[in-house]
């Protein structure tokens, strides 16, 4: 019986006292448009496409980003440079349908695609909600500094022949019988 | 049956065949890379080990190659045995050592055997702390890229190309960790199915050049079920299409016709579609002016409306779809229809189709090619008019090794074993033909004749297998040895197959065919225990050739017959519907033809010489953009469906053909053309079962043409207008622009893109057949539309007689004789202008040097042409490959004389440069 | 015109008041939530905010006010006045103060109670009229929790009735004159409560209309000022609980004489208020079998229990 009413009626108690509390908390809130709210760095927000740290596009147009996005808001294009470097030719997001949920993200293998704190998107003209590539290019690494995925892939670029990605040998001579 | 026992539960299964096979076959997931359902077991990549248990007692059990081991009766197995699953991982873990960790950037990725496999296996990271080894890669032509790095070196290719395809310019060169799958130096991969390597190689080393140009991930691709229009073979395809342009075509798997292989011709000439040569907008030319002025697709539909008011006539097309030709013929009427291929070819088609229906023959698939042991091919070069028969007739060769293996009690599928017992054993191929062919290497023999000769030695044949057939006039002693140790051969074989082809136009050369045939029906009668009939085929130029001459039958006249009723101006329009007819007649008939100044009025996918002279021309959509049935060298109908829509100004021939008011929005949909064709022609009942059924669930649930996975759709047109519209609607076939519907694999031959739940990549199609190997579970292969008749004829009566006059041979190529592919741009990189061959005696009585120019002239014809000597020409016969260009009818008629023309240098340079493209073992080294 | 118990002033007065509280509770709710869920609430319009009930007001009469096809037409329409009706009657027995009143009924508990059970009939009728599935489990619902809980608030009441030895509410309060019921009534007040909340269909008991279930329950299909009649008479049932409470366990209007008694009755009924709401800030909904055998197995033997203790203690102070 006492463990009943301590159970119903006692824990209830200590919920309501704990929740009254609450009022002489300071607010989390701000009155937006007048204070600017301080946005976490991993809010999920306007996306953008980074650069790698020697300034190229990160993107690779491996349409990963594409495929993971529930509402199928981002449509892309290959495109390859003379030294076989792949690149989006056109990457377009319909952020009248994007929802914010950052699959996009997890799914690059890049860090090229990223979401920002940026969250004042709204427009009066629905079609300025499609962005393009020029649109979403930053010039910086975003929230990822270091990484470079042509340096650890093993295809070759410009600038990185065969063998000089990370952790790879020289490139083989097939004639040589040498062990 | 035997039975085997996979984890505690028991399959009936084919003892003949190896416990992979057998495990795929009862849909179980076991990873693999160096078997291919095509190529047997080899062993080399030791992934799809298993547990084998010696007996019920037995609880320890060893590893086995599932590959390796037959699946006797009473096997007892487990996939998912600790051992044997942690052996499959640790395989997969040292095979991806040195895996260059590109996926995203790799074309392969999303359908990537070695990305399913190495899932499946359950490899995720890599422990390995050394360095990679990397390897160059090569520059291998337009066809194919080179990704060396990403090799696991299960040497299926090497196997395909040199084994299957008889390559030899791919090889694994190199020893242990550094072996390198290429060629001795960058270059151009020769082989005519190099472009299979893409879908042979488990990972991303050999990929597609051309799609990776235009490159869209596989669930991207909105992919329908199509067939290639490239010859007559009619090959499945899956083109993809993605923001509005073809991206790619690979093969669909047909049972008997190409099973997991097609030509590079019919992969990589699908760039056409999109090339600048194409009809974009309907164009007018009014009276006499010389330009043409664009017409929007309602002015096109009102102008075509008006010009074909009066008495028109229609010519018709061999590579146009057959509905296009029904409503051609509905629209201007059975008298005024025209058939539209050369009248040689109309005769010789008229050949062909009684041969089709003549009893005790049969006309081979290609899976029955593969399995003749003994082939003799005349005339045509097969490998450059319908490669994929080729393909086949090289495996035919392998019967002998068959039946050695047999013997020898080795199973088949133990495919080095195989070779090992026959090195050079091979079932004989007899080829009689004016000039060497890439199938020289595995023939027993290459007689090389001239035209009227091969039907006299084709006589002489016919008359030694049968005293019955006529003996040819003016035999000698050569020949009646030759074709008495030929006429030997073809009855020694269980399985003997004769191929020839119209290409020759001599319609004297299909009867001399037949005759043999008919030779060896009667010899098989009375001398033979094999009652089974005689595979005799053609080979057909285009991919309606024969369709055409089916609907002919039923009502048409001969091209001749127009071109009279033009040069005579009796007529107020001509349509030519999809036709070149600069290739279908000599310049000076044609232009005897335009003279009579009936307006024309041309349907064509692309600009070519001829549409130029049209009043109206109008956009045609290609095989891609419509629904249709082809008709290939067997009679076998076949249907294509639209991958996707082309812009509002091109329409498909028959949409156009059956719209009699121009302002309406289409025309008759393939399907009711076809439906109400054959229901009014018994010779074409069979093609009411051609497509699905669309009543109960093909009626109201469609099946999609995108994948499930399919991406952008709310992007990808979002530049134009954020408002997404409505998905497109087919209301004409089964198949639905979308990727909602039921699932493609309700009915097979309405799926584009097999797919299967951790198989992502084309080995997926093994989830969809009866067995491995086998037939698709579901759908139409196809329908037969010869019926044999009951009755034999006679033999048919030739004047065959020797002939020692220099005479010409037109030569095709691969890359180059089809009008439609030859404009795709990397089948143009492969393909070359016009030149001519000739044999060294010639070369030398005329003068002339390797690389010089000649001048041919006859009576009706003169041209110059860039020459190679060749070793392997018939006497007195000079080959020409008019490339599309050179008047191939004018050359044909009477004397042909030759006359070097003055060496200069630069001509010798510029046809060295084009020669070097040409791929002949047998010409001569440029210094002779 | 005199300022009494049942004149046309004091009618008047009181049930514009009643309506106008119920009316801002609108807000008081909203923010009140705001300060214990740590954000604002609608301050924007006008001061405080205060004027969100009209930007309400005005968008609720101004809604289409929808009847749909399907539904049974009388009614569906008849339902939300149904409810309201019946809480403002139960106001008329309430003594808010001295002089303060409509009637002065001497069965005034039962009149309550009369009307909290015909209160039923309002969400029922919505519920089935709609002809909608949910808005049916709704009324299936509330029909099953307030007929059940009606039950035990009666009996809950008996101890207080029996304290007092009146019906009449007035006299209740003045009985506490000498100490509010509250203690010796602790129980039946919490029991009272309980039922109180469910009666009103307030969170933590919202079972009849749980959005994450069942949409809205019965008043799904409601749209525009019938749906604004469930919406003010919640809010009415709201201060009805709270005025009872007040009245039967602390001493109604009763207080130290600094202030005049109408305004010990707004203080006290308003923290009864604020208490509701805290309830809806902090209490999670019970599962609906839960709350059933929480009601027959636990609050009908404690009220029962309270009710013969309380009958005990009565005849041991009279002495036998």
């Amino acid at each position: 019986m006492f463990r009943l009413i301590k159970d119903t009626l006692g824990s209830q108690c200590v919920t309501l006292w704990r929740v009254f509390m609450h009022a002489f908390a300071k607010t989390d809130t701000v009155e937006y448009p007048d204070v600017q709210p301080q946005m976490a760095a991993r809010w999920r927000g306007r996306i953008i496409l980074s650069r790698d740290p020697d300034g190229e596009e990160r993107c690779v147009a491996c349409n990963l980003c594409a495929v993971a996005c529930p509402v199928d808001c981002i449509a892309l294009q290959k495109a390859e440079d003379e030294e076989g470097r792949w690149y989006p030719e056109f990457f377009r997001i319909n952020f009248s349908r994007c929802i914010m949920c950052g699959f996009c993200e997890e799914a690059c293998p890049t860090n090229a695609i990223q979401l920002t704190p940026d969250f004042e998107m709204a427009e009066y003209v629905r079609q300025d909600m499609v962005w393009e590539k020029e649109d979403l290019l930053i010039n910086g690494t975003g929230k990822y500094h270091d990484y470079n995925f042509y340096r650890i892939a093993g295809k070759k670029i410009a600038g990185k022949d065969k063998g000089e990605a990370r952790n790879e040998e020289a490139p083989v001579n097939v004639r040589s019988l040498l062990p | 049956m035997a039975k085997i026992s996979v984890d505690g539960i028991e399959y009936d299964v084919n003892p003949e065949n190896n416990l992979l096979q057998e495990c795929l076959s009862q849909g179980l997931d076991l990873p693999y890379f160096c078997w291919h359902p095509c190529m047997g077991s080899v062993g080399a990549c030791r992934q799809c080990a298993v547990k084998q248990y010696r007996n019920e007692e037995d609880k320890k059990g060893t590893i086995v190659m599932a590959c390796m081991t037959p699946a006797s009766d009473g096997s007892i197995i487990s996939i998912n045995d600790q051992q044997a699953t942690d052996f499959r991982s640790h395989v997969i873990e040292s095979l991806m050592i040195s895996h260059p960790h590109d996926c995203p950037v790799c074309e392969e990725g999303g359908e990537c055997h070695l990305q399913d496999m190495t899932q499946m296996s359950g490899h995720n990271y890599r422990r390995y702390d050394f360095k990679k080894v990397t390897h160059r890669n090569q520059n291998l032509g337009p066809f194919i890229g080179h990704e060396m790095n990403r090799c696991i070196a299960c040497y299926r290719c090497v196997r395909f190309y040199n084994d299957y395809a008889g390559g030899e310019d791919l090889a694994a060169l190199g020893s242990h960790h550094h072996v390198y799958f290429g060629r001795h130096e960058e270059g151009v991969l020769e082989n005519e199915f190099s472009g299979n390597l893409a879908e042979v190689c488990p990972t991303g080393v050999f990929t597609d050049k051309t799609f990776s140009a235009h490159y869209t991930r596989k669930w991207d691709l909105q992919t329908a079920p199509s067939i290639c229009a490239g010859c007559g073979v009619g090959c499945n395809t899956a083109p993809g299409e993605r923001y509005g342009t073809l991206r790619r075509v690979v093969n669909r798997y047909h049972h008997d016709i190409n099973g997991y292989f097609i030509c590079d011709r019919g992969r990589f000439g699908y760039d056409a579609n999109s090339s600048k040569q194409r009809v974009g907008k309907a164009l007018y030319r009014h009276g006499q002016e010389a330009e043409f002025k664009p017409l929007s697709s309602l002015e096109a539909k009102r102008q075509f409306a008006a010009m074909t008011g009066g008495d028109v006539i229609g010519i018709g097309s061999p590579r146009a779809t057959l509905e296009s030709n029904i409503a051609l013929r509905d629209r201007v009427g059975v008298e005024n229809f025209y058939a539209g291929f050369s009248d040689a070819q109309f005769d010789c088609l008229q050949e062909v189709l009684k041969s089709l229906r003549e009893p005790g023959l049969y006309c081979p698939d290609v899976r029955q090619i593969e399995r003749s042991d003994c082939v003799l091919v005349v005339n045509e070069d097969i490998t450059n008019t319908s490669a994929r028969l080729a393909l086949a007739i090289r495996q035919a060769g392998r019967n002998a090794a068959t039946d050695l293996a047999n013997e020898a009690r080795i199973p088949l599928w133990q495919d080095a074993a195989v070779r090992e017992l026959a090195q050079n054993t091979r079932s004989p191929l007899i080829i009689v033909s004016p000039q060497g062919s890439r199938l020289d290497d595995v023939a027993s023999a290459t007689h090389l004749l001239q035209l009227d000769n091969q039907i006299h030695l084709l006589q002489a044949v016919a008359h030694a297998i049968d005293p019955d057939a006529l003996k040819p006039t003016a035999s000698n002693e050569v020949d009646e040895a030759l074709s008495s140790s030929i006429a030997a051969q073809l009855c020694q074989a269980k399985n003997p197959c004769l191929v020839s082809g119209i290409s020759a136009e001599s319609p004297a050369l299909v009867k001399a065919c037949v005759n043999v045939a008919k030779a060896l029906r009667a010899y098989r009668k009375h001398n033979s225990a094999e009652q089974n009939p005689v595979a005799l085929c053609f080979a057909m130029p285009e991919a309606n050739s024969l369709g055409m001459a089916l609907l002919l039958e039923t009502g048409g006249k001969p091209l001749r017959a127009a071109l009279q009723r033009l040069a005579s101006g009796s007529a107020d329009a001509a349509i030519v519907m999809e036709n070149d007819l600069s290739l279908r007649t000599s310049q000076t008939a044609l232009a005897e033809a335009m003279a009579g100044g009936v307006p024309l009025i041309v349907m064509d996918q692309l600009h070519n010489r001829f549409n130029e002279q049209a009043q109206l021309l109008l956009p045609s959509s290609s095989v891609f953009e419509q629904h249709g049935t082809w008709i290939n060298y067997e009679g076998r109908a076949q249907s294509s469906y639209q991958v996707f829509r082309p812009s509002e100004d091109i329409l498909a021939s028959y949409e156009r053909l059956s719209a009699l008011d121009p302002m309406q929005e289409c025309g008759v949909s393939s399907e009711l053309i076809m439906q109400e064709f054959a229901r009014a022609n018994d010779a074409f009942s069979a093609l009411t079962q051609l497509r699905p059924p669309r009543v109960g669930i093909s009626a109201s649930l469609k099946s999609p043409r995108q994948s499930h996975r399919f991406s952008g759709r709310t992007a990808m047109h979002a530049q134009d207008h954020v408002h997404e519209s409505q998905q497109e609607q087919d209301r004409a076939s089964a198949l639905a622009f979308s990727m909602e519907g039921v699932m493609l694999q309700k009915d097979s031959s309405l799926m584009a893109s097999p797919w299967s739940p951790a198989w992502n990549s084309n080995q997926s199609i093994s989830k969809f057949q009866q067995e491995i190997n086998g037939e698709l579970q579901q759908g139409s292969k196809g329908e037969l539309l010869c019926v044999r008749q009951s009755t034999e004829t006679a033999y048919d009566a030739i004047s065959a007689k020797r002939d020692e006059k220099l005479t010409c041979f037109i030569i095709s190529q691969l890359f180059g004789s089809d009008e439609i592919s030859a404009n795709a741009p990397a089948i143009q990189a492969r393909s070359l202008g016009p030149y001519a061959c000739i044999g060294q005696e010639l070369a030398l009585a005329c003068g002339i040097r390797q690389h010089g120019l000649v001048d041919i002239t006859t009576q009706t014809g003169r041209v110059q042409l860039p020459v190679i000597i060749r070793r392997q020409i018939a006497p007195n016969c000079i080959g020409i490959y008019p490339a599309n260009e050179v008047d191939k009818y004018a050359l044909l008629l009477g004397e042909i004389t030759l006359q070097a023309v003055p060496d200069e240098d630069s001509h010798i340079a510029s046809s060295r440069a084009m020669f070097d493209h040409l791929l002949i073992k047998d010409a001569l080294a440029r210094e002779a | 015109m005199s300022f009494e118990v049942g004149s046309a002033l004091s009618i008047g007065a009181i049930l514009f008041t009643v309506i106008i509280v119920a009316a801002m509770l609108i807000w008081v709710e909203r923010r009140l939530l705001g300060l214990w869920q740590e954000r604002l609430g609608p301050n924007r319009v006008g001061p405080f905010g205060l004027l969100q009930v009209v930007a309400d007001m005005i968008k609720i009469f101004t809604k289409e006010d929808w009847v749909p096809p399907f539904a049974d037409k009388f009614s569906f329409i008849l339902a939300p006045p149904i409810i309201m009706v019946v809480i403002l009657l139960s106001f008329s027995v309430i003594p808010f103060a001295p002089g303060v009143g409509v009637i002065d009924s001497d069965i005034g508990v039962l009149f309550v109670l009369a009307m909290a059970s015909l209160g039923a009939y309002s969400v029922m009728l919505g519920g089935l009229s709609s002809n909608n599935k949910y808005a049916l489990l709704g009324s299936l619902r509330a029909a099953a929790q307030m007929v059940s809980y009606e039950v035990f608030m009666g009996i809950s009441l008996l101890g207080v009735v029996a304290l007092a030895g009146s019906f009449n509410l007035r006299e209740i309060v003045l009985s506490q004159s000498d100490g509010w019921f509250i203690i010796p009534q602790f129980v039946g007040f919490v029991i009272f409560l309980i039922a109180g909340i469910a009666e009103s269909h307030r969170l933590p008991f919202d079972i009849p209309e749980a959005e994450q279930e069942i949409v809205a329950g019965y008043h799904t299909e409601y749209s525009g000022m019938k749906f604004g009649m469930f919406f003010v008479g919640e809010y009415l049932g709201v201060v009805l609980v709270s005025s009872l409470m007040v009245v039967l366990f602390f001493g109604g209007w009763l207080g130290p004489a600094f202030l005049p008694p109408i305004v010990w009755f707004v203080l006290k009924a308003s923290f009864f208020i604020a208490f509701f709401v805290l309830l809806r800030a902090a209490i999670p909904r019970p599962r609906y079998d839960q709350l059933m055998n929480y009601g027959w197995l636990f609050l009908l033997p404690l009220s029962l229990l309270n009710l013969v203790l309380t009958g005990a203690y009565i005849l041991w102070q009279e002495g036998l």
